[in-house]
């Protein structure tokens, strides 16, 4: 395209661009492209990976179809959009809050801005396990904090199906709300004071320049981090692992959870490999607006 | 790290402050950007109760390496517990029950640990295989970190200073592959290696961590190299340096803090993966992650080892946080926001 530009310095430059480039795609495309393409392969066929010997039928889009027409597997996405909802929701909400105080700079700020980053740099597994441990309906320091509330005294929050959803959501907020809150501090940050000092001299109130100035100003960021956590969200799986392994029952399934229930406890690798496309296809959708919206974000 | 984590935070508004702007106009006696002295209160108050709030489960995991089984168990919760060393014993040993009079016809223990582990009413049966699956964490992270940096240092530069055809499709899609869902991949993953011998090997944790922290790698770099001015790289090749010399000698020294940032991102990725390491190692390769929920399982509910393997575990992590506490916001962004 551009061949003509680099003839300044000769082939060397390009020799060189290419020789710097080339491992990092070869490795990129023989670790995510080609399981990508042989992923499809798979959803193609009856293929069980704990019969490699067994005959191998081509069975077309059928995978597909049964994914699609399995209410289980609805069910299932339905607890995912749930948890989506109900866990960004109020990550953005004490994220904001959060991003608000801090950025009015107390004395301390500078310390509690780290302190608070601390859960979202934790293992999501290793998170997941001594959550177990702080939910135990006895001796768990979350059902003591809530007995301090007038909680009941047997409170099961992993075992009570009703309840399970909740934990998940709860454990998430604590680690997630961090990022967001990072985020959104950032673009308080990159709001231009003459826009407060504009709307001063046009006497606004606080909540007109909350409205007016704050929030426009911090949207895309927020819409950025919306973007970010429905992805990493709707990936999610070390976490509910270690926490519910989807249970009880399969109140807690989310789409990763019965991806790995498929392909590595039933062994119906062509069926989850079916499930596995249409989940990547939806993540990936979304990542290419939270890319596009990053390049949006990196031009202010 | 334990100090940051105890401090005691003042919850007094500030008197004076860094970066107050100058007032504007007489008329106007505070600047909006500069809250009042009561907000600010408010502000520092509630941040210090969420704050507070959300390290209590950090605290009180790092307090429960340090009990007894029993206390750790104890109905309701204890606040303060005697100081016990039992739930590290446990963490790096095995032990087995022996009845009360072959314990007593036992030699004296030789060593406190041996004496902690008969206090209840255990003998020590061998090493855990605890310190083993840490070592597998340590050198499949700096490995892994390693492959990394040297593939995205050399990427990020030919990204950052030629004019690579199709260089924004290139990135785009070097970026796009950290959106993966994992589980997705694992399946003809978990085939490759099996096919090929990798399954439970290092080197196959070690190219699958690198190839996912390149993304991040390429990108976090490219922004750190795109700071550098090219002027530099024109007056060193002026003076006589090839170009390969001036990427050794004047842009990477350039790049050390940038390059340092990558790794440790690097590798605190590869440090806290789970879902490749608990799908494609089950013994000899296994790191920390899938290993520390079974210690719960080994011999009861024993919760301070638990406690003190994920102590363990987690201190790198949170001096590392520390460490990165200003460029969280670019790695968290892939370089996209920098300040």
């Amino acid at each position: 395209m551009q061949t003509l530009q680099w003839t300044r310095r000769g082939l060397s430059d390009r020799g060189m661009a290419w020789l710097f480039v080339t491992p990092t795609i070869v490795l990129l495309l023989a670790f995510n492209i080609f399981p990508l393409f042989w992923t499809i392969l798979l959803s193609l066929t009856n293929y069980r990976a704990n019969h490699p010997g067994a005959d191998l039928v081509w069975t077309g889009i059928q995978n597909y179809r049964r994914v699609l027409g399995n209410e289980e597997i609805w069910a299932h996405l339905q607890a995912t959009a749930r948890f989506l909802v109900c866990s960004i929701t109020l990550q953005v909400l004490l994220g904001f809050g959060l991003a608000l105080m801090l950025n009015r700079r107390f004395r301390t700020h500078g310390f509690w801005s780290t302190a608070i980053l601390l859960p979202m740099m934790l293992a999501p597994a290793v998170v997941g396990t001594f959550w177990k441990y702080f939910f135990q309906p006895q001796y768990g320091i979350f059902n003591q904090a809530l007995r301090l509330f007038g909680a009941p005294e047997e409170l099961s929050m992993l075992a009570d199906s009703s309840l399970a959803p909740w934990a998940i959501v709860l454990v998430d907020t604590w680690m997630w709300t961090p990022y967001v809150m990072l985020l959104l501090l950032a673009g308080l940050r990159s709001i231009p004071p003459y826009l407060y000092e504009a709307a001063e001299i046009d006497r606004a109130s606080e909540w007109t320049r909350f409205w007016r100035v704050t929030l426009p100003m911090v949207m895309p960021f927020i819409v950025l981090a919306l973007l970010f956590r429905t992805i990493e969200n709707f990936k999610m799986f070390d976490l509910v692992d270690q926490l519910t392994s989807g249970g009880p029952g399969s109140v807690t399934e989310l789409a990763s959870i019965t991806l790995k229930r498929e392909a590595f406890e039933k062994w119906r690798t062509g069926y989850a490999s079916a499930l596995a496309i249409i989940l990547f296809v939806a993540v990936y959708g979304l990542s290419l607006v939270a890319v596009k919206f990053l390049e949006k974000v990196k031009q202010r | 790290m334990n100090t940051v984590l105890q401090r005691e935070a003042p919850l007094v508004a500030p008197e004076r402050d860094d970066d107050a702007i100058a007032p504007t106009t007489q008329a106007v006696p505070r600047h909006p950007l500069e809250p009042s002295s009561r907000a600010r209160w408010f502000a520092g108050i509630t941040v210090a109760i969420y704050g507070v709030i959300s390290l209590i489960p950090l605290v009180w995991i790092i307090m429960t390496g340090f009990r007894s089984p029993e206390d750790a168990i104890a109905y309701p919760p204890r606040i303060v517990a005697a100081p016990s060393l039992i739930g590290y014993v446990n963490l790096f040993t095995t032990r087995s029950r022996v009845a009360p009079e072959a314990l007593a016809a036992l030699p004296p223990p030789a060593t406190w640990y041996e004496k902690l582990v008969r206090q209840e009413q255990m003998v020590l049966a061998g090493p855990s295989r605890f310190a083993d699956r840490y070592l597998n964490s340590l050198v499949i992270g700096f490995g892994s970190t390693l492959l990394s940096i040297v593939l995205g240092t050399l990427a990020a530069y030919a990204f950052s200073r030629f004019r690579v055809p199709g260089r924004d499709d290139w990135l785009f899609f070097i970026l796009s592959t950290r959106m993966m869902p994992p589980i997705a991949v694992a399946i003809p993953i978990y085939l490759m290696f099996r096919s090929v011998g990798l399954s439970d090997t290092h080197l196959g944790l070690v190219l699958l961590y690198t190839v996912v922290n390149l993304s991040l790698s390429v990108w976090l770099l490219k922004g750190f190299m795109d700071e550098i001015p090219r002027e530099y790289e024109e007056a060193a090749m002026v003076d006589g340096y090839t170009r390969w010399q001036a990427f050794l000698k004047v842009v990477l020294p350039q790049a050390a803090t940038g390059i340092a940032t990558t790794a440790i991102f690097c590798l605190i990725f590869a440090w806290n993966e789970y879902a490749f390491a608990l799908l494609l190692t089950s013994g000899t390769a296994q790191t920390s992650p899938p290993f520390i929920p079974t210690i719960i399982g080994e011999g009861g509910l024993d919760w301070p080892a638990m406690a003190a393997g994920t102590t363990l575990f987690l201190l790198p992590v949170l001096f590392f946080t520390v460490v990165l506490r200003k460029h969280l916001l670019r790695g968290i962004t892939f370089g996209a926001i920098r300040k």
